[in-house]
Parts: C-alpha cells; structure tokens; sequence
C-alpha cells in the first residue's frame, strides 16, 4: 500500500482527490494499519463460511406495493442545486 | 431541582406534579447553556420548550440524541463538513418512538465524524471534553452524548454502537452505555457506517434507566429490513434477580498485557462483589479475540466506504465548483470528508478491490464467524460475561490523534460484541487515584438484555459510583 501509485490507485476508486502531502501521509499510516491487520492471514480457516449476516439468512420480503413518502420536497431541498424538483449537475458529456 | 436523581425519578415528580415538564427543560436547558461553553458535548440545543402529546414512564422529560439519528426538520451533520448543512426530512423510528412516548428531544450531540473514531476528535465542531478532567478526551463515538450525561446536562441521551462507540465513551465519562443485540432497535434514520454492526442505544445514569429508555426503543420496523420480528419483554421486570442463578464467564482474553493495572483492580472488586452476592464465576476463554479488532477494521472501513458513497457533493449540502461530474465527486469529497474518514474510505476500498477482496474482506468474514462461534460455545455454559470495558481511562486530548492504530487498539474488549451482534452494557465500577472514571463491562446472550439488566441492577443496588457526579466550573 505504501507505494504512491497504490494510494493514487485507491484514490481513484475512491473518488477523492487527494494531495502529494497526504499520498504521503495515508500511505504511511495505511501501510501501519495493513500491517496489523495482516496477522488474519496466520488465522486458519479452512473451511470456515465467511459471515455475511447476523441473523438467519433470509431476505426481508414486502409486499410490492408503492407507498407515497411525503418528504420529496425537503430531500430536493437539501441539495447544492436543483430546479423543477430535479437535482441538476454538471454537463456529463 | 436537584442534579442526583436519575431520569425515571424526575419523570415521577412531572406525573406527581412536584414539578413540571417546563420547569425540568429550564433547569437542564440553563444548566447545559453554561457548562457547555467548555465541554462542547452538544453540537446544537434547541432553545425552545416544546412539550410534546404523548405519553410512559419518561413523559415530559428532555432527551439528547446523536448528531448521526434523524429528526425531522432538524439539522443532523454526523459532525463532517460534508453534511453542515443539511436538514432531517422525516424522523428515525427511534426519535418517533420517543416522540410518542412524550419525551422532549433536547438537541443533538458531537461525536466524530461518521461516527469513526474512539475520541470525538474527529469532529468538524472539535473535541468534546471529558467532564472529570477536561484535558482528557470524552471517548467516542458518542462522546457527547456520554459527557452530556455524565455532567447531568440531561438526564440521559441516545448513542450509536458499531465497534465500542457508546460503552466506551460512557466508561470513559462514568456512566451507563447499553448496546443493545443487533436487531433489536430499528436503524431507520441513523446514519449508516457499518450497516451489519450499528446499533443505536441508550446512554444513562442508571441500569434502571436504561430499562426504561429500551422499553420505548426496542421493537420491530419494517423500514429496517434487518430489525428483527421478536416479542420485546418489560425490561424493567429485569431490574430484580430476585429467585435468579446465574454464571458470570471471565474470559482470560481480556485481562492480558495492557490492561491498566488500576483498571484490574477495579474489575477484580466487582468480580467479588458478584460473589458475595450468590453468583457463580467460572473462567471462560474466547480464543479468537486477538483477532477481532484486525477483522473489525476490515468489515467497518468495507461497509463505510460503500455507504459514504452516497455522499457525493449531488444530493447534499457540500458541492465544490468543478467542470465534470468526477471532479466534482473527488473534489467534494476532498474538501468535505476529515482525515479519518478518508482513512477508512481507503481502507475500505482497498480491502474490497480487486486481488484483495479474498485476502481481506472474505477472510475478515471468516474471522468473525470464527469470533461469534467462541461466544455461542461460552454460553453453553455462562449467562453473562463480564470483562473491563476499556483497557486504560480516558487519554488526553491529542495524545492517539497521529497513531490511528493506536487510536483503534483502544476498542479491544469493545469490538467483538458487535462482531457477534449480541448485546454489552457497560456500567461505572471505580476512580482510578487521578479521579478518572473506570467501567466494566457484561455482554450477554443474542437477545437476552434482561440478564444484563438484572446483573447490573445488583451491582448498582450494592454501590453509588453511578451516582457520583463530576465537579464542574
């Protein structure tokens, strides 16, 4: 991880962008962290099922039915801009 | 009004009408406008008295609530720059069960960014400080809300919980921290970290308090598709043991090197003060724990990265000026997300990229069912098990803020309670010689919180540190 081209890598995966201090710093303490965090490989756990849930694994079903939330207005609100009760962005192409 | 009595005693005096629900908003309102100047616990207060139709065992009385848990037509921040200016627009399940249950929602409490940090140092508002000694840090997550409690600025206040975020600031301010089994509170309107560990619970003086608070938080929510559709019981018939046996476990794992030799004691007294009381203690072991805080950071910074997602300079306050659309997502995050954040949001997408999902992600899965199997095969033969909730009092501020890793190894004995999703209350127990608060902490079965609430009833029944409050300015 500690390779700037690493951290640029997850950078951008990431979508933020960072400076050349920081791909420094980050790096640095991420490579610390992977560290520590890499004594899960002396774990062993041959056949072992990875734990995706907490509870019984079975999907929450509802019936399929539109229900009307009254809160549209104050989401739009909340964004930087909008207009016609649409978010608006920046040209895409 | 005065400043000792526990939450459920000054509902009783409003029912009474000793006193009134204005008048208890006042005292606490006055009192938090004054104290707060310094300890900076509350991000906001809201300054009007507006009781509210509804009605319980807490009618009437004010209640502080996590700056990550939505109120209507209030501001919530997560205390990240990201989101400063953004209003709720809908209440959390929680705050509409307090609502109806007539408890007045008193303000919103600091805690670090996104709820990721041990400190509330992470905070865009700055750190909140410790109430008995405020060169020390409050703790975190919900370090607010523990140290608005703590100073009895409120009478008690909700947190949130993904790897220690409420026991541990309350052991660190001296008061009542419950984290409830995964399920048990509906997360609809908390803010999301890690969507398969966050739990929202109470923050009190009390063990009866807590019993009170859970009564009205608890229970089903469609909303939460991974609440769960189970019978909730009157905690509050938990606070006697009266005619119970039960078997506390102490597992070896958590007394090791590091822990602070005070701190031992203190856990060691409680330890005896269970057996005089008639409970069995057997020595238990949880073999897989040296492992939890490695598995923890890779699950919690994975199920951030892709929750924080959402925050994209689109739908939210923050957006930096940019001429495409990717700019204006790296940018905004650039400007909006604390060091942290970004922290995680990195280490989290980095466990979930390519070549290193397996390694990382599906291995840390691994580990934890490995962690959540020690704990069903200790309770084959315990009923709660007890350990120190933090393994030092609270550190000064700034000390950990260049040592993340260091920053996170103060969640040890915290983290994997959430890994198993199964409940932990932690409850004051002792000062160390410089007055710091210090806790302990009893974890028991998947939905069984009643055990807890009685093992922590007779604790508190049989000591007062609970009742101590820090001297203040």
């Amino acid at each position: 991880m500690a390779d700037t081209k690493n951290v640029e890598y997850v950078a951008r995966l990431a979508k933020i962008e960072i400076t050349d201090d920081e791909k420094e710093s980050l790096g640095g303490q991420l490579t610390k962290i992977i560290k520590y965090i890499d004594k899960l490989k002396t774990l062993n756990t041959d056949g072992i099922e990875p734990m995706r849930g907490l509870h019984p694994e079975t999907n929450a079903f509802r019936e399929d039915k539109a229900i009307l939330s009254s809160c549209r207005k104050a989401i739009i609100e909340n964004s930087p801009s909008s207009q016609d009760g649409y978010f608006k962005v920046p040209n895409i192409i | 009004m005065n400043i000792d009595k526990e939450a459920r005693q000054i509902a009783e005096n409003i029912y009474s009408k000793k006193t009134s629900k204005e008048e208890v908003f006042r005292f606490f309102h006055s009192r938090a406008k004054k104290v707060d100047s310094y300890l900076k616990s509350f991000v906001e207060m809201y300054d009007n008295f507006t009781p509210v139709n509804g009605d319980s065992s807490l009618g009437g009385l004010p209640i502080a609530i996590k700056d990550n848990i939505c109120i209507e037509g209030k501001r919530i921040t997560c205390a990240s720059k990201i989101l400063s200016t953004h209003v709720s627009a809908y209440d959390s399940e929680v705050v509409r069960r307090l609502k109806k249950a007539g408890l007045i929602i008193f303000g919103t409490t600091n805690m670090d960014e996104f709820a990721f940090g041990s400190s509330t140092e992470n905070s865009c508002y700055g750190p909140t400080r410790n109430p008995w000694d405020t060169s020390r840090v409050a703790g975190g997550s919900s370090g607010g809300s523990a140290a608005a409690v703590a100073a009895r600025l409120v009478p008690f206040a909700l947190g949130s919980d993904t790897g220690g975020s409420i026991r541990q600031p309350c052991a660190f301010c001296g008061v009542v921290g419950f984290k409830p089994t995964y399920g048990r509170v509906s997360r609809y309107g908390l803010v999301a970290f890690g969507s398969s560990l966050d739990q929202i619970g109470p923050i009190t003086t009390s063990i009866a308090d807590s019993a009170h608070l859970l009564n009205i938080i608890c229970g089903f929510d469609r909303r939460d598709s991974t609440s769960v559709k189970k019978d909730v019981p009157d905690f509050t018939k938990s606070l006697s043991s009266e005619g119970k046996k039960f078997t506390i476990g102490i597992p070896q794992e958590y007394f090791g090197a590091g822990l602070n030799e005070e701190i031992r004691a203190a856990i060691e007294k409680v330890i005896s003060l269970y057996k005089k009381n008639n409970i069995k203690i057997a020595e238990v072991s949880l073999p897989h724990t040296e492992y939890a805080v490695a598995a923890y950071y890779i699950i919690a910074s994975s199920e951030a990265s892709s929750n924080l997602q959402r925050f994209d300079g689109i739908k939210y306050g923050l957006r930096e000026p940019s001429r495409n659309l990717e700019e204006l997502y790296c940018r905004t995050r650039k400007i909006g997300f604390g060091d942290e954040v970004k922290r995680r949001i990195f280490l989290g997408t980095y466990s979930l990229s390519s070549g290193y999902y397996e390694a990382y992600y599906i291995k840390a899965l691994k580990a934890r069912r490995l962690i959540r199997n020690d704990f069903n095969e200790v309770f084959k033969s315990v009923d709660a098990i007890l350990t120190p909730t933090t393994p030092t009092p609270a550190f000064k501020i700034g000390e950990k803020k260049d040592d993340p890793l260091s920053m996170y190894l103060s969640d040890i004995y915290t983290i994997s309670v959430n890994l198993a999703g199964i409940p932990a209350v932690s409850l004051p127990c002792g000062f160390t010689k410089s007055n710091l608060p210090i806790s302990f902490q009893l974890i028991g079965k998947e939905f069984d919180e009643e055990t807890l609430l009685s093992l922590g009833s007779t604790y508190q029944s049989c000591t007062d540190f609970h009742k101590k409050v820090p001297p203040l300015r």
